[in-house]
């Protein structure tokens, strides 16, 4: 093949190639619009077809499997069996934006979620009717209001006691094993119902604390101390609320840094000695 | 019986007598005078006042620790006065809600109360426990000063010692203090302190009971650290303080090198007026950036820690920063333990735990010792050394402040690993070698850049240095002309004495006499590799030979040497 010839070819084919893919198109939408409702009755769903399971199917199905049964390809699981999760779970994964993921990764993590709050209860009924999960709460159940200082403060017994080895003494997260991380939970976004849900239903690395070990009363009284403690004002500047750790460098850095700076002023000026 | 004495009228004794001597203050009357004939206040001023310390930044550093501790003292007596160190249990029936009903120590009671209920009691507490802070990160700094410019060379090795006694003392001083609230913070950090006592080898279990006074945490231990952290530590640390400055003034000033500056004078300001000022405005520069400090960044929040219990602990539970590197040893040690026969012996607390505490304290210790029998150098030495022409000793610095800071980083591995992302456990691997590796590489790196820096000083010495100015030769060519240093900056950058290999000498001379001061050749050759990096100076030959060969047209101008030195006073030893 020629120098020019191949110009010429390359010189023409983007046009070929749009040609290409339009007549690509129509062919395929021709297909679909006649072959589309043969497709669906082939694999027919069942008839009361509800919208928590089609949006099911939609967003969670390509991991969790269609009947929520859980997806193990060569070994791996792609994801598990929840069809005892429960509707809180649900509710908790995909309100905080973890559920559905991405992609595989360590631990999934908190994201902006994009389904209304009908949709992700729609889900959470869904997969709760599988099985024998905790259920979604009602508002009464973490709802924060009522509660006397000494019921706020027992709370803050109990979070020292249950959860702050983890997530930090005022809820700020902290590092767990492997890259593994239990989050904070005093970020945007992190709703009353969220955390009595992650109490229930122990999401990723989290242990599931029953009503038997925490009452209702006591997770109520979790979330209120969690968020009064995080909106009573601090003494200052709280360097990020993690401990001695951001302390000692806010030493060496504001401390140590400004006085050597001052030294090298003072030093710097001379005097008249006699 | 005694006769009675006569005396007669005229006697001597009756006579208004003075001691003789120079009275400068006598006409002055008034207090002074008054206190003058009392106390010999002109002949103590005289002496003292006009003494002459060299001027420099990097002398104030040990002033920061001084003046922190003073700032101490002066906050942890307002603390004193609030402060309950008692143990015993109680319900907590105070101002901040978030705790109200929840059994506590009164310690813990008493540090909300300062906190909440006393007129800036908060802003005292903040303050007093940034100061500690600042005290112990000055005092590193400032031993790093005396470090890196042999300080601590002879005559000062027992001064050096006092300082590493202060420095340990400071630690046990702070940890105390940490300990007294009752927090869960402190609690856990007792806890710690509890574990590294009890992983001593057969006394662990003894020693924590007289500790403790029984299982941990017992009720006693916060009334005893009181004692130790208000009484008995600050007396030492204030005897110390004493002894290190007596020494110093004993000693006189180190001085770094330069035209006029000798072995045998001090050349510098008098204490009074300039250093009075300049020492009482820095006080209070101290004083400043620690209240701000206290003001705008929040500190140990322990009303957010909860009392502690000891089935309570809370995610990133960490030393303040200068316990950071045992923490950081013991977070990193592999599990090592030994059981013989029905014991228990606990290496991996004990080996990171108080081996790190012995071994850093131990090295710096010995240091000067090492190092003056690697050198064979029994001179005094009052002229500091700059950094660079002692490769060797900086790099061992450097590699040691590596070393430490690889402990420091481990330390804060869940934190690092929270905040950024990262695997807590490839954290911890990556500083298992790290720890080693890294100071091997520090010291490596830091002899080849003092050879490139003394090689430098050399090169500005010969050559002097860029003017930036582009000139043109007649056949075309380019040069950038270089203009000679003046002539002190070149005293300064040469007046540093050469070590020359030594041979090593026999132990018998031919007549089979002990040879005195022998060389053996074990000290020849660590005596070379410790000098290997210096390069020789360049001689007067050398830069006659340098200058003729530039020619008079790179000649542009030498400044006059610096006017002000002249102006310093000069004591002489």
């Amino acid at each position: 093949m020629s120098e020019r010839t191949l110009r010429r070819r390359t010189r023409r084919s983007p046009l070929r190639r749009a040609a290409l893919i339009g007549a690509a198109l129509v062919v395929m939408g021709g297909i679909s619009a006649v072959a589309a409702p043969t497709v669906s009755n082939a694999s027919p769903l069942p008839t009361e077809v509800g919208t928590g399971q089609q949006l099911f199917i939609k967003n969670c199905s390509s991991c969790h499997g269609l009947n929520a049964q859980g997806v193990t390809v060569n070994g791996t699981v792609i994801g598990p069996n929840i069809q005892n999760a429960g509707a809180a779970a649900v509710s908790f994964q995909m309100s905080s934006g973890r559920m559905p993921m991405a992609g595989q990764q360590q631990q999934s993590r908190r994201t902006t979620n994009t389904f209304s709050a009908d949709e992700i209860k729609a889900v959470a009924e869904y997969v709760g009717a599988l099985g024998n999960g905790p259920g979604l709460p009602t508002s009464s159940q973490y709802d924060t209001t009522g509660l006397t200082a000494e019921e706020i403060a027992k709370g803050g017994e109990l979070f020292r006691t249950n959860c702050s080895a983890c997530h930090n003494y005022a809820g700020k997260g902290g590092a767990l094993s492997n890259g593994n991380y239990a989050p904070p939970l005093t970020g945007t976004g992190v709703t009353n119902q969220e955390i009595w849900e992650a109490v229930r239903t122990g999401p990723q690395n989290m242990p599931v604390f029953s009503p038997t070990q925490l009452s209702d009363e006591d997770a109520r009284s979790i979330i209120a101390y969690l968020s009064d403690v995080n909106s009573a004002p601090d003494s200052g500047y709280s360097l990020g609320g993690v401990g001695p750790v951001t302390e000692g460098a806010a030493a060496w850095i504001v401390g140590i840094g400004s006085l050597v700076g001052f030294a090298l002023w003072i030093a710097s000026r001379g005097a008249r000695a006699r | 019986m005694a006769k009675p004495t006569t005396v007669s009228a005229d006697s001597e004794a009756l006579a208004s007598s003075r001691p003789p001597g120079r009275r400068p203050l006598a006409g002055l009357g008034g207090p002074v005078g008054w206190l003058d004939d009392r106390v010999g206040l002109a002949k103590l001023s005289r002496h003292n006042l006009r003494k002459v310390f060299p001027d420099h930044w990097s002398f104030l550093l040990g002033e920061i620790a001084l003046y922190s501790f003073i700032i101490l003292l002066l906050t942890g007596v307002f603390l004193t006065i609030w402060f309950k160190p008692s143990m015993s249990e109680v319900e907590y029936m105070g101002t901040y809600q978030l705790l109200r009903g929840v059994p506590m120590s009164e310690a813990y009671e008493s540090t909300l109360a300062l906190s909440f209920d006393v007129r800036g009691g908060l802003l005292v507490r903040q303050v007093h426990h940034w100061a500690a802070n600042l005290f112990i990160a000055a005092a590193t700094v400032h031993m790093l000063r005396i470090f890196f410019t042999g300080a601590f060379r002879k005559p000062r090795e027992v001064n050096w010692l006092i300082g590493i006694g202060l420095m340990s003392t400071a630690l046990v001083e702070g940890f105390a203090g940490y300990s007294l609230p009752d927090d869960l913070l402190s609690g856990t950090g007792l806890r710690f302190v509890d574990g590294l006592i009890r992983s001593i080898p057969v006394i662990g279990t003894w020693a924590e009971f007289l500790v403790f006074g029984g299982e941990f945490p017992g009720t006693i231990i916060v009334p005893r650290l009181y004692m130790v952290h208000i009484l008995l530590v600050p007396g030492l640390l204030l005897a110390l303080i004493g002894a290190h400055l007596a020494l110093v003034v004993y000693h006189k000033h180190t001085q770094y090198p330069g035209p006029g500056r000798t072995e045998t004078n001090v050349v510098g300001y008098p204490l009074f007026p300039v250093y009075m000022a300049k020492a009482g405005g820095f006080f209070f520069i101290v004083f400043g950036v620690s209240v701000l400090m206290g003001t705008f960044l929040s500190i140990n929040p322990v009303w957010k820690f909860g009392p502690y219990t000891p089935n309570q602990v809370t995610a990133g539970s960490q030393p303040d920063w200068y316990m950071g590197f045992v923490e950081g040893a013991i977070r990193i040690f592999p599990p090592l333990e030994s059981h013989w026969g029905h014991t228990t012996w606990s290496w991996q607390i004990f080996l990171p735990g108080v081996g790190m505490l012995g071994l850093l304290f131990g090295a710096l210790a010995a240091y000067p010792f090492i190092e003056a029998w690697i050198t064979g150098d029994k001179a005094e030495h009052h002229l500091l050394d700059r950094p660079r022409n002692a490769a060797t000793r900086t790099s061992f610095g450097v590699a040691g402040i590596t070393w430490y800071a690889m402990f420091w980083i481990a330390g804060g591995n869940d934190i690092l690993a929270n905040e950024f992302g990262l695997s807590l456990n490839a954290i911890t691997w990556f500083m298992r070698f790290a720890v080693f590796i890294a100071p091997v590489i520090a010291f490596m790196v830091t002899r080849r850049i003092c050879t490139s820096l003394q090689r430098h000083d050399a090169e500005k010495v010969l050559h002097g240095v860029e003017t930036g100015v582009i000139v043109r030769t007649p056949d075309g060519g380019y040069y950038e002309d270089h203009m000679p240093i003046p002539v002190d900056e070149a005293f300064t950058l040469t007046q540093h004495p050469e070590y020359p290999a030594l041979q090593p000498t026999a132990a018998v001379d031919e007549n089979g006499v002990a040879v005195p001061a022998r060389v053996t050749r074990r000290r020849a050759r660590v005596r070379d590799w410790f000098f290997r990096p210096n390069i020789a100076k360049p001689t007067a030959d050398e830069v006659t030979e340098a200058r003729s060969h530039g020619g008079a047209e790179h000649e542009i101008a030498t400044h006059a040497s610096d006017a002000s030195d002249e102006q310093k006073a000069v004591s002489q030893h």
